[in-house]
């Protein structure tokens, strides 16, 4: 349970700073009146949806943890034996790399007004999110092809099973995204509107790609090594 | 209903956030039916929540029928009674108070004390209702399924759950109830969000934090938690869920059923204990921080006096709130853990004693010298206090390793957390309910009935678990649908038992008067006023009782102080609301 008990830590942080800025000290009894003279304390000014997305993904964040953490816990028992990574594996991340980079231009281009920039990039990473699906699946086939079927060990089934949460992850995302797009081709979108959309999109693509990386260190066998590592440095 | 940004009143700069465009209903079904108002949805919530709690209370009492009178009656089988432990806790636990505090208190009042016209992302909130509908719908199928409902106990450990001993392991039951989970919690996640938002993001001009009403903090803290514990719960489901239905192995181990070895190998049944109780015991506070703030108001109000200790009171549910992560092992100092592991979550258990401490002091000091009116809301707040440190007490033996291990598996535990989580939460639960009804109906709850309602309830609950203590130190176990003739048992823990299920149906029968008080007040009560409490917080000062689609007239209510001004001297009444802009006395003469 150490992976999820870190991202909770991480999760307070945040929290407890935000907190900290709020006055937590302040005695609302001696303090009335009115309310210019608490300067900062007033609801937030970013967009509810970002505040809704962000607090989204931390929910999504402990999801994965969870599963990270489950996955770390059962490889220390018996009948163990990791499946071995698919090449493919690296040419899909390149390509979810390819993704978020599209979108994270179309954010910019968003930004300064350029329309037909916008349109690309959202294109871009709406096929490419599905190239990478398709290459998941692909990859899927390949393993239960060469015999590490879902039942075979618990390994392939956490393989399986992560691997397929964070499709549907992506899956829900290519909704969102096709929203966004809609709204990019439209005849003349409000701007400020759109711009919101992107950047919505792209954060959470942003945040999907460093969790796959997360997820290839861990699958891979490569987190559970850099662990190794670490504790016979510090032993 | 018009939709105005307010401007510059009094010198105060006008509302850097723009003013939320409203969803405005046009036909009866999105009026009443596929809602997106928040005051709609918690109703909604809240029906629900009761209506299938209904289900859990009558589950309770063929287990009563069968524990107090054993051979008696024919119906309840041993697995007919397992399954009515497992849908009874399950029931109770998520689908009633989850609910009912999130999705009912939390919809109908978030809105209204942080002073917005409605949570902020509408459309979620009605999924979520909608979603957590489906679940309840599920959950309830499984009583209809071949084999009816599972009878895994609520934590649903495995192996068991899914085999072919336990009723509904190798059936639909379990899948059904799997199903249901993880509708729930992606329902509860759309809720969660809103709520989450709406404190952060649409708080009216003036509502600082610390301005809130505590009420607002142990919701908004509980959600956050829930947010972060659900998809533990999630994960555990969803894991079993391929155990059962595709054949992997994640906890399920080498197992030799009915002398044939099944298929499965290696799996952990440890590692969905670590799951479940990683969600199960922030669940404890996901109840019980609503109920530590909504009874915060209730004695403030109904004391006539300001809360005492209002700061220590917002850090110790923050405190409470990110303790409650790390003492999830407590529940399983008897599975073979090592001993440090257990000593640690020991001392982390009993850390959580003091913020709570703080928090009993805090609300008998705000009664000391109190103007105490002992209204119905009231004597559920006290009753409260009672029965939460009664179970808090017990929670101190249980916490210790060494005392929880000969305890472990008795009708002690039982007793435990029904006094601590089962009737505490549930007097808080009451007492809102007679605190707000008037707001939510314009009529006040018929008073002789409450009183009569209240008194049964408070006395028989005890009557019910005080015994049940005795019962599980004589060393009677949970889960034993009939001891039999055990040599250890003595008579008098069967005549505990019988009396402990006369109470049980005393109890029970006592709640339908309180749901007939419920409809029959909706046109009888007495006409209540906007604010018959004469309370401080905004959702009393609405233009409207019960309030409209949009919860505040034209312009959004100011916030001028915190939530506590009672007894203030030099002021005209005994209260001064939140959005009353006057000065009174010497800043700090009434703290």
């Amino acid at each position: 349970m150490t992976v999820i008990v870190v991202v909770l830590m991480v999760v307070f942080g945040i929290a407890g700073w935000w907190l900290s800025q709020q006055r937590l000290m302040s005695k609302p009894w001696l303090e009335a009146g009115s309310v210019a003279a608490f300067p900062g304390t007033e609801s937030g000014t970013m967009p509810m949806a970002k505040v809704g997305l962000g607090v989204l993904l931390a929910v999504v964040g402990c999801l994965f943890a969870l599963f990270t953490s489950a996955y770390s816990m059962r490889m220390e028992y018996a009948a163990w034996s990791a499946p071995p990574v698919p090449p493919l594996l690296w040419v899909n991340t390149g390509i979810l790399v390819l993704s978020s980079a599209a979108l994270h231009c179309a954010l910019i281009a968003a930004r300064n007004g350029q329309a037909e920039l916008v349109r690309l990039g959202l294109a871009t990473a709406g096929l490419t999110a599905i190239a990478f699906l398709v290459g998941q699946a692909v990859v899927w086939r390949e393993l239960e092809a060469n015999g590490h079927f879902l039942t075979a060990n618990p390994a392939n089934a956490f393989f399986y099973l992560i691997t397929g949460m964070h499709g549907l992850h992506i899956l829900g995302g290519l909704g969102g995204l096709a929203r966004t797009t809609s709204r990019a081709w439209q005849r003349d979108p409000v701007p400020a509107k759109l711009t919101l959309s992107v950047e919505l999109s792209a954060m959470y693509w942003h945040f999907l790609l460093i969790v796959w990386l997360a997820l290839f260190l861990v699958l891979a066998g490569w987190a559970e090594r850099f662990i190794g590592v670490c504790r016979q440095l510090l032993s | 209903m018009v939709d105005v940004t307010p401007g510059a009143i009094d010198g105060i700069p006008p509302a850097e956030v723009p003013e939320m465009d409203l969803y405005h209903p046009h036909s009866w079904w999105t009026k009443y039916v596929f809602s997106q108002d928040a005051k709609v949805i918690a109703i909604q919530y809240s029906g629900t929540a009761i209506a299938i709690g209904m289900v859990a209370l009558v589950l309770s009492w063929l287990m009563r029928l069968q524990l107090g009178f054993p051979g008696t009656f024919d119906f309840i089988t041993p697995e007919a009674y397992y399954q009515f432990i497992t849908m009874h806790g399950m029931i109770m636990v998520v689908y009633l108070l989850t609910a009912l505090f999130l999705g009912g208190f939390g919809n109908y009042l978030i809105p209204l004390m942080v002073g917005a016209r409605d949570m902020v992302f509408p459309y979620a909130n009605m999924l979520s209702y909608w979603i957590y509908l489906l679940a309840v719908l599920v959950l309830v199928a499984s009583f209809f399924a071949p084999g009816g409902p599972t009878g895994a106990g609520w934590t649903l450990y495995p192996p068991q759950a899914i085999m072919t001993g336990t009723p509904g392991g190798q059936q639909s039951g379990i899948i059904l109830m799997l199903v249901s989970l993880i509708l729930f919690v992606i329902g509860f996640t759309m809720g969660g969000l809103n709520y989450v938002v709406t404190v952060l993001q649409a708080r009216t001009r003036g509502m600082t934090l610390m301005r809130l009403p505590l009420t607002v903090w142990g919701i908004f803290t509980a959600t956050v938690m829930a947010l972060l514990a659900f998809p533990a719960l999630l994960v555990a489901c969803i894991m079993m869920l391929f155990d059962r239905l595709l054949g992997t192995s994640f906890f399920m181990p080498a197992v030799v059923e009915l002398g044939q070895q099944l298929q499965t190998n290696g799996g952990s049944p440890i590692l969905f204990q670590h799951l479940f109780w990683f969600f199960g015991h922030p669940e404890v506070y996901i109840v019980a921080l609503p109920a530590f703030g909504i009874v915060s108001d209730l004695i403030a109000t109904h004391a006539r006096k300001n809360i005492f200790g209002y700061r220590m009171m917002v850090w110790a549910i923050v405190g409470i709130g990110a303790l409650s992560f790390i003492v999830w092992a407590h529940h399983m100092y008897v599975s073979g853990m090592d001993p440090y592991f257990g000593f640690f979550f020991a001392t982390t258990t009993l850390i959580i004693a003091v913020p709570t401490a703080i928090k009993v002091y805090n609300w008998v000091l705000t009664l000391w010298r109190g103007d105490i009116h002992l209204t119905i809301p009231m004597l559920f707040a006290l009753a409260f206090i009672v029965t939460f440190v009664n179970g808090g007490l017990t929670g101190l033996f249980l916490g210790n390793v060494v005392v929880d291990v000969p305890l472990s598996d008795t009708m002690f535990v039982v007793a435990h957390f029904h006094m601590v989580m089962g009737v505490a939460p549930i007097t808080v639960i009451f007492g809102a309910i007679y605190h707000w009804y008037p707001k939510i109906t314009g009529r006040m709850l018929n008073e002789a009935l409450g009183q009569f309602h209240f008194w049964v309830t408070f006395i028989g609950a005890y009557l019910i678990f005080f015994p049940m203590h005795y019962v599980g130190l004589m060393g009677v176990p949970r889960r034993y649908s009939e001891l039999g003739d055990m040599a250890l048992m003595t008579d008098s823990a069967h005549d505990l038992n019988a009396f402990i299920s006369i109470m049980a149906f005393i109890v029970g029968f006592a709640q339908l008067v309180f749901l007939f008080n419920l409809v029959w007040s909706i046109r009888h009560g007495k006409e209540a006023g906007p604010n018959p409490w004469r309370a401080t917080t905004l959702e009393w000062q609405t233009e409207h009782t019960p309030p409209r689609h949009g919860n505040f007239g034209a312009q959004l209510p100011i916030v001028y102080r915190w939530a506590y001004d009672y007894s203030v001297p030099g002021a005209k009444e005994d209260f001064v609301a939140q959005n009353d802009p006057g000065e009174y006395g010497a800043p700090g003469a009434h703290a």
